[in-house]
């Protein structure tokens, strides 16, 4: 993957957050503490600060990079697991991966973020797309596939009651909600689909 | 030497105020540090801050950490991850409520106790 190509996917994904964060402010304060906009808008543009050195890097050192910023800048429980997500994509990902690489590094990265989150898919977390959006993957889909997963899988977390992290404090009232971190897995998802369909 | 503690709440007034309390019980027979609050100045955890509390509170036997909600756990977990492997083995985070776990962690440390003691001790607190 070139240079150009890698700044353009992380710029769709850090952007397609950015522009939502009011949104994932306003799902958070539904059920949570009300930072995840706030904390996903500071790592990202973070990461767009970043971005040409990023860029520069081979693959799997730029998720790597990536995920140390996210870690370092987003102060909420997002950063360590969207951090974690990306040190493990990085430590995983072949400098040129084939699709099976990709679908074996997302696999292993979303077990990192399971074990870093002591939590499990069904708990109305980001795991409840990142889950689905691999296995459809495995299974050889596109990326307008891909997108629609996603949505679904974002969708589903509504009816779900949170088990893990604040929004379990409500139990049952944070039932009829979207979890904010499932959007925003969502989000990153539908921007890379975007991004490949675009270069495509 | 003691096991040190590090106290870690998403805001600053609280790990400040916990820290004084701790510092009331012990005196400077224990090595303390306490970090709150996002790397922007709001409320919430801040990885290198963390950090740079173990480094503050460290002792070679080792360095509990308490914390509070959610995202100080997760904060604290993955600045652990990031220590240095010789180090690693010797920093635990306390499954304790943050005030009460680090005033009896740090009582603990202050008779010698090694981490295992510690930490059981801060989890104890409530039939945990």
């Amino acid at each position: 993957m070139d240079d150009p190509r890698k700044e353009r996917l992380i710029r769709a994904i850090a952007q397609a957050v950015i522009d939502h964060a009011d949104e994932l402010t306003a799902l958070d304060q539904a059920i949570g503490d009300g930072d995840h906009g706030l904390n996903m808008q500071r790592g990202f543009a973070a990461v767009l600060a970043d971005l040409p050195a990023l860029a520069a890097k081979r693959l799997p050192d730029m998720l790597k990079g990536i995920g140390m910023t996210l870690v370092m800048q987003v102060g909420g429980a997002a950063g360590p697991l969207y951090g974690t997500l990306f040190l493990e994509l990085g430590k995983t990902m072949p400098e040129q991966p084939e699709r099976d690489d990709l679908v074996a590094a997302f696999g292993a990265a979303i077990r990192a973020v399971m074990a870093r989150g002591k939590s499990e898919p069904g708990q109305k977390t980001m795991l409840d797309v990142l889950v689905p959006a691999q296995a459809a993957l495995a299974e050889g889909a596109d990326a307008a596939r891909l997108k629609i997963v996603a949505a679904e899988a974002a969708a589903r977390t509504v009816p779900m009651r949170a088990i893990r992290g604040r929004a379990s404090f409500l139990g049952e009232r944070s039932i009829g909600h979207m979890d904010p971190g499932a959007r925003s897995s969502q989000l990153m998802l539908a921007a890379l689909a975007d991004a490949v369909e675009q270069a495509a | 030497m003691n096991v040190g503690i590090v106290i870690v709440s998403h805001s600053p007034k609280i790990a400040e105020g916990a820290a004084d309390m701790v510092r009331q019980m012990v005196g400077d027979r224990v090595k303390l540090a306490w970090t709150g609050g996002n790397s922007a100045g709001g409320l919430g955890t801040d990885v290198a801050q963390i950090l740079a509390a173990i480094e503050a509170a460290w002792s070679d036997a080792g360095v509990a950490i308490l914390v509070d909600l959610g995202g100080a756990e997760t904060n604290a977990e993955m600045a652990v991850s990031l220590l240095e492997e010789e180090r690693r083995d010797r920093v635990v985070v306390c499954n304790a409520a943050v005030v009460e776990g680090a005033v009896i962690a740090a009582t603990e440390a202050s008779g010698g106790s090694p981490l295992p003691v510690v930490r059981q001790a801060a989890e104890e607190i409530y039939g945990g």
